[in-house]
């Protein structure tokens, strides 16, 4: 798959201070439609901060965001989604006590009803059950029943449904903070292979990890993120794990 | 809780196991508990207190009057509770209202009445819902000094003096007539009821609602705007006690600014036995109605057994206690 040369989404210069502490520092990075891009960086390197910012849940102080070439304010998670960008937070943003059809529709949800039923956001129930178990079928997501609370599933399947949401309706961008962090080796694999089926779909997708297996098991380019600065951007296919663990811990840098 | 249920029923059928255990996966017994609570108290009483008219009609027509503007007061709190607020300002609210109808129904007439009694409930649920997202406080701070506000406003109404209502409209409509052999009060308490089912089941704000209080930023990362969803929570609480008062001014008769003040601990008894969480997220309207009446049979049932009014808020309180030790011990295990 040919990245387009437009790129997806272009951050520059992005500033985020939080009272005296400096999170993210003049950070520009570069998103391309089909391409897996690995943000690397030490707890507290700002990794998080860069995310939220993107997502809407942070505003920037400074530095400007661009989507398909075009400037974009980002001033809420529901304009960020509207803007084709879709975030599985760490913090896993699942609502515990609703089952997994009313989570993966949260805030979209289908109505019926005409009209009048859109207005007073009367649900249809089954429809979002329908769509929920084809959309799960499709990513080869297996989930025991969909009419039990989220609480009530494992940890892996409650990262699925929080990761199967991102894709479902990620359009264009999706990030993925720490995706992978509390899974089994068979579930990490199926999250990969997730990853790699929104890349041949031609969404950028950005992946927070400090894992470098799935680094190099999935990423095309690697962004390394120290003190708050963008310390090294590289090609993944160029470097060894041992090249980034270095750029990751300052050791060394290419910019 | 949930061992023990699995083990009380020695032989179960296959099929009733089976359903058994998957309610147990899925938590759900505890939504069962109050059926079950009403049942025993219903059995109990009839059986200790069968020749003091428990179970006459009138004595359950009676009980049903009495559980009416607390399932109202409760359908909204259930609201408020579920999206991880509280709102202890409602009992000052029936009073304010109350006083509000009888003064306005004398000079304007049956809507007036009605409509500014409401916007009591509305104004009153307006402010706690804006304090509590624009200043930050919580609902639990803001409903209590509003508490004192709106009870200091009903008692400077009319001197402390019943204000009787005249209007024959009014009265009728909202709790002193009914409807063949059915009093409006339990009709309107039906139709609230309904609308509160079908609010927080079938709506998007009620998932909406629940979402903000099982996780709040969760419910702000997909989107959800959750300041406004918390106000509309706290103004739905507040209307719905409004609303209370004016079945209980139709009822009585008055406007009074006592009526409606001993209602809160008897309203959160209900909802918290009912099923809804008091830290948010989960939320049972049936339960909630089902809850007020088991308190206005707790209530029926001391009486008759002779106990005094201290005795009832005593026995108020260790209910409210072991419903929310039960409901914090089910958040522990989930």
């Amino acid at each position: 798959m040919t990245a387009s040369s437009q790129p997806a989404l272009l951050v520059r210069g992005i500033s985020k201070s939080f009272q005296a502490v400096h999170a993210l520092d003049g950070v520009s990075i570069e998103l391309r439609h089909g391409q897996v891009t690995a943000l690397l960086g030490d707890n507290g390197a700002g990794k998080s901060t860069l995310v939220k910012c993107i997502a809407g849940v942070y505003q920037p102080d400074s530095g400007s965001i661009e989507i398909d070439g075009k400037e974009v304010h980002i001033s809420s998670a529901d304009q960020a989604r509207e803007l084709g960008i879709e975030t599985v937070h760490q913090s896993l943003a699942v609502i515990d006590t609703l089952d997994v059809p009313e989570n993966l529709f949260l805030n979209r949800e289908i109505t019926r009803g005409g009209r009048i039923g859109a207005a007073i956001g009367l649900l249809d129930k089954k429809q979002m059950r329908a769509d929920c178990a084809q959309t799960l079928d499709r990513l080869d997501i297996r989930i025991p029943s969909l009419r039990r609370p989220i609480s009530a599933l494992s940890g892996g399947q409650r990262q699925a449904v929080a990761i199967g949401r991102a894709v479902a309706w990620g359009q264009r961008i999706v990030l993925l903070d720490e995706p992978a962090a509390a899974l089994g080796v068979e579930q990490t694999a199926r999250v990969l292979d997730l990853i790699r089926n929104l890349r041949d779909n031609g969404v950028a997708v950005l992946l927070i990890t400090h894992n470098m297996e799935r680094v190099t098991a999935v990423c095309d380019k690697a962004i390394v993120l120290r003190q708050g600065r963008k310390s090294a951007e590289v090609d993944v296919k160029d470097v060894s794990k041992d090249d980034l663990v270095a750029y990751i811990t300052g050791a060394r840098t290419t910019v | 809780m949930n061992n023990s249920t699995g083990t009380a029923l020695m032989h179960p059928a296959p099929t009733a196991r089976r359903w058994l255990e998957q309610q147990r996966e899925i938590g759900g017994l505890r939504k069962y508990v109050v059926y079950l609570a009403f049942a025993l108290i219903l059995v109990t009483f009839a059986v200790l207190l069968r020749d003091d008219g428990f179970l006459t009609s009138s004595n359950l027509i009676n009980i049903g009057r009495q559980a009416a503007p607390v399932a109202v007061m409760a359908v909204g709190m259930t609201f408020a509770l579920a999206a991880a607020e509280i709102d202890l300002s409602v009992g000052s609210v029936v009073a304010l209202s109350s006083l509000v109808a009888a003064r306005v129904a004398a000079s304007n007439g049956f809507i007036w009445a009605s409509l500014a009694a409401l916007g009591v409930g509305l104004a009153v649920g307006l402010i706690n819902g804006l304090i509590t997202v624009k200043v930050r406080i919580p609902s639990f701070l803001v409903t209590l000094g509003m508490l004192g506000i709106i009870s200091g406003i009903a008692r400077n109404q009319n001197n402390l003096q019943s204000l009787p209502i005249r209007n024959d409209l009014f009265l009728a409509v909202f709790g002193g007539g009914s409807l063949g052999p059915v009093s409006t009060l339990l009709i309107w308490t039906a139709v609230i009821g309904a609308l509160g089912y079908f609010v927080l089941n079938h709506l998007r704000l009620g998932r909406h609602v629940l979402s903000v209080g099982a996780n709040r930023d969760a419910a702000k990362a997909v989107g959800i705007n959750t300041d406004r969803i918390r106000v509309i929570a706290l103004v739905m609480s507040a209307t719905a006690a409004s609303f209370a008062g004016v079945m209980l001014a139709s009822r009585l008769a008055i406007g009074r600014h006592d009526l409606g003040e001993s209602d809160l601990l008897t309203v959160i008894a209900a909802v918290v036995i009912g099923g809804t969480s008091l830290f948010g997220g989960k939320a049972s309207i049936v339960g909630a109605v089902t809850g007020a009446v088991i308190m206005a049979m707790l209530n029926n049932g001391l009486i008759l057994m002779g106990l005094d009014v201290a005795d009832q808020m005593i026995a108020r309180g260790v209910i409210i206690i072991v419903a929310v030790a039960l409901s914090m011990r089910e958040q522990r295990d989930s």
